[in-house]
């Protein structure tokens, strides 16, 4: 183990002349932290509608600015027919159509009900489904203030309050943030290392090293040990972010977190070197760990929850570290999870590191 | 010289696939010797080389290198050699100083060894002004010196030599082979892979191998004598012509 030490000096100074990696180790934590909370949104937010009031009364041009002064809506156009509507939704630039009927007025006054006739652009499902409902509740609600104001005895309805735990304000923010934190790793810790003996082979100097005694462990730890290192930095770096920025800070243990992303970051670095050690050239080792880093972002829980995916997909999301990771930090951070609690995310990762470290040694040959 | 063999190979093939790289090389190398180890582009010399320096296993036939066998005593067999490969192999963003103190230590020579080894080597190679220059950052003669004198810096018993002077010019190749000289004074067995047929002339013995064989195996002198050339380079051409593989 003596040679190890020679080994590290060599890859520290290596990593520090690099003239990008050390930029990268900035900025990449500073843009995830700062930009993908505010774009990687799933709130449905500006929904344009263009609204054919058919018949110019006072509720229905009240109903007209209830909905644009919701927030979730904007008055994109007021049409006169349905067709000049269609052709707005049909360009792109609305996503509803609201027809207020003939005679809304009149008939609300007289029957007690009216017609709202809704068309919702569906091309993205989700936006269509949840633009839906947020309108839908708002009309619920002008129709039941319509219903206080002519003092009309109203059978109250009954009413769902819901009350959200551990995220009160269902923001956003909080529950992507720790799975950003896994994600910066996973493109650093996971990506750099699958270039770097690779790296070596290309620029020939493998070969000198594959001539000298030194040990296959020492030589994968050198390689794993100063991205370790590095991963601790972004850790902790990318918490501060959030904390400053957003304000977002974990509701349990911060040790915790630290203990969970150093084993993660033993996964994702004895991934990326085993995928090094196969690897011809950097191109090679570049496309395969794309390949992974995509499947694992998509099956990691990160965008779509894993318990809406068929039955098969959930076995699938088993074999994916960033899975374990993610949930474990989303647990600490916005449930206050502790280590027993999360003991089912924890065994699973230290096995696949157990495993990866392994195959990092093995696949690394000095005789073939 | 003595009669020391430190290089055996007995039937040494490399297989890939059909086709035979190395087939069935016999040779035997001694201690203190320069080796010449020549053969036209794709004869199998640097696969022969890398079965030697326990890089590659071979297919068939054994092959023991300072008394270790290549294919089971692998890791022994690299604590008793040097290797200059073909590509400039150095790392280009370390210093001279760095790189061999990285060497040096990974071969577990003592920090106190190392600075006094790399204090003599550059004023012996006039290389002083350059201890901290990036290594990138030097002409290739200079490189192809540091990295021979890298191969050498542990004082292995032997040291391989895969084409160290190609693209060098006459002068520094000159250099190169009295360094060359110096190690085998030192008792350095030197193994050497060379195109330039003035340098097989330094060689103590010289092997030509054809498409993965060994055709002649002989001291220059007695190569001239036998295939009735005037220079090694009528020796080589009498031979290499006869081959039928080519790059």
């Amino acid at each position: 183990m003596k040679a190890l030490k020679y080994l590290l000096v060599k890859e520290y100074k290596q990593m520090f002349r690099n003239r990008l990696l050390p930029i990268i180790f900035i900025l990449l934590p500073v843009a995830m932290m700062n930009m993908v909370p505010r774009v990687a949104t799933q709130e449905v937010k500006n929904l344009n509608m263009a609204v054919i009031d058919c018949d110019h009364s006072t509720l229905s041009s009240r109903l007209t600015q209830k909905l644009s002064s919701s927030g979730f809506f904007n008055l994109y156009a007021t049409c006169n027919n349905y067709k000049e509507a269609y052709d707005l939704l049909e360009r792109g630039d609305i996503d509803f159509i609201i027809t207020i009927e003939d005679n809304f007025e009149k008939n609300l006054y007289r029957t007690g009900g009216a017609q709202v006739m809704v068309t919702v652009n569906a091309v993205n499902g989700m936006k269509g489904g949840l633009g839906n409902s947020y309108l839908t509740q708002i009309v619920m609600q002008y129709a039941q203030e319509l219903n206080i104001e002519a003092g009309l005895s109203v059978k109250r309805p009954v009413k769902v309050e819901p009350r959200y735990l551990f995220n009160p304000t269902i923001d956003y923010k909080p529950y992507m943030i720790p799975a950003l934190i896994a994600m910066t790793l996973v493109l650093l810790v996971g990506f750099l290392p699958a270039l770097n003996v690779v790296g070596e082979k290309e620029r020939g100097t493998i070969e000198q090293i594959n001539v000298t005694p030194v040990g296959r462990i020492e030589f994968i730890l050198s390689k794993m040990i100063p991205y370790w290192s590095v991963g601790i930095f972004i850790v902790a770096f990318s918490m501060i972010l959030a904390w400053k920025i957003h304000g977002v800070v974990p509701a349990g243990s911060i040790p915790l977190v630290f203990l969970f992303n150093v084993i993660y970051i033993f996964v994702i670095s004895s991934l990326g070197l085993t995928i090094s050690n196969y690897s011809e050239n950097m191109r090679q080792a570049a496309i395969v760990m794309f390949f992974f880093i995509v499947i694992f972002i998509l099956t990691s829980g990160l965008i779509s929850p894993i318990s809406s995916m068929p039955d098969w997909a959930k076995e699938v999301t088993r074999l994916n570290p960033l899975r374990y990771i993610i949930t474990a930090m989303r647990e600490i951070y916005l449930k206050g999870s502790t280590f027993s609690q999360l003991i089912t995310q924890f065994v699973p990762l230290c096995l696949y590191g157990i495993i990866a470290s392994t195959w990092a040694i093995i696949s690394f040959q000095k005789n073939n | 010289m003595t009669d020391k063999v430190v290089i055996k190979a007995e039937g040494l093939t490399k297989q890939f696939g059909d086709f035979v790289a190395t087939d069935h090389v016999t040779f035997e190398v001694h201690e203190g010797e320069i080796f010449g180890f020549l053969g036209a582009n794709g004869a199998g010399k640097t696969t022969a080389m890398r079965m030697l320096c326990g890089l590659s296993q071979p297919s068939a036939g054994k092959a023991s290198v300072a008394g270790f066998d290549v294919a089971t005593q692998h890791e022994q067999v690299k604590r008793h050699i040097g290797y200059m490969s073909q590509k400039f192999a150095l790392y280009d963003d370390l210093t001279v100083e760095e790189n061999l103190t990285f060497f040096g230590g990974i071969y577990g020579m003592s920090p106190k060894k190392v600075k006094e080894k790399i204090t003599d080597l550059l004023t012996e190679l006039g290389f002083e002004s350059e201890r901290k220059t990036m290594v990138k950052s030097l002409p290739l003669g200079w490189k192809q010196k540091l990295a021979f004198s890298l191969a050498i810096f542990h004082d292995p018993r032997i040291v391989f030599l895969d084409e160290p002077t190609g693209g060098v010019d006459p002068v520094t190749r000159r250099q190169f082979w009295e360094l060359i000289y110096q190690a085998a004074d030192r008792g350095i067995t030197v193994f050497v892979t060379t195109h330039y047929m003035d340098e097989a002339e330094y060689c103590d013995r010289v092997s030509i191998m054809v498409d993965g064989k060994i055709e002649a195996l002989d001291s220059p002198a007695n190569l001239k004598r036998q295939f009735n050339g005037n220079s090694m380079y009528d020796v080589f051409y009498a031979l290499a012509r006869t081959a039928k593989r080519g790059d």
